[in-house]
């Protein structure tokens, strides 16, 4: 049996699954590329990135969010970090995570419907020494926390 | 097998523990290959959705500045042992994939 035949095969049965995920309404490629906030994920700052995606810049620190680095705030390689961010508000409805020092802060926006509790982790990429900030939309306000994440290798 | 892996766990609490790696190479479009000199074009995730039967549980956008591999793990509420959740991404290129999960 030859192998090209063998990956056609392949590659159409592959291809064939996504058709029916797609009209099974899984997935909406369109709809959703449409959605994606490229001004936020492209703003050099993070004033300008949450204003972008937020609708303001300004974000007050508050007790009522927490995160979490890596183990000690010290991330050796900056390629995997891994970042966990949680509330203790019960209307958060959307997150952010930010890092500081990356050319292009924003790094994940999180929708939370209702029922989906304020709890996220993530893995990141950090390009050196910086504070790492969970901002939570709660009743349309910018609640913040951060962490500083020292970075031995850089990852970006 | 699909390159999404999704592991969805109801806890003590009654709360669902949703887990998922999703197999992508997140390239910046900021990296150069090392043996060419040539930037490697950008390829990543763009946008995540995660659902508990027919109801959307998250939409995630994501950066330049995931991980390699993204993760994705959060809580909701309101599922028992059994019951279907799905994940489905699609990157900067329009590819997309998804995958069905069972509550444990």
């Amino acid at each position: 049996m030859d192998l090209k035949r063998r990956l056609f095969l392949k590659a159409t049965l592959a291809g064939s699954t996504i058709a029916v995920a797609a009209v099974a309404g899984l997935l909406k490629p369109q709809q959703l590329l449409a959605a994606w906030p490229e001004s936020a994920f492209t703003s050099k700052s993070v004033a300008d990135a949450l204003t972008a995606i937020g609708g303001k810049a300004d974000h007050s620190a508050s007790a009522s969010v927490t995160i979490t680095g890596p183990d000690g705030g010290i991330a050796q390689n900056g390629a995997i970090v891994p970042i966990t961010i949680s509330s203790s508000m019960e209307n958060v409805s959307r997150i952010f995570l930010v890092v500081d020092g990356n050319s292009f802060p924003l790094t994940a926006s999180y929708e939370l419907p209702a029922g989906t509790l304020p709890f996220i982790t993530a893995r990141i990429k950090m390009g050196k020494t910086s504070n790492v900030i969970a901002i939570c939309e709660a009743g349309g306000q910018l609640f913040s926390a951060s962490t500083e994440v020292k970075v031995v290798a850089g990852g970006c | 097998m699909s390159s999404i892996r999704i592991v969805a766990k109801v806890k003590s609490d009654g709360v669902c523990e949703f887990k998922a790696l999703m197999k992508h190479p997140m390239e910046t479009g900021l990296r150069k290959d090392p043996a060419s000199g040539e930037i490697v074009p950008a390829h990543f995730i763009r946008e995540v959705v995660c659902k508990h039967g027919d109801k959307v549980i998250l939409n995630a956008n994501f950066g330049i500045t995931m991980s390699k591999d993204p993760v994705i793990s959060f809580h909701f509420k309101g599922a028992k042992a059994g019951d279907k959740v799905a994940l489905s991404w699609v990157d900067n290129k329009g590819e997309s994939e998804s995958e069905e999960g069972e509550v444990k």
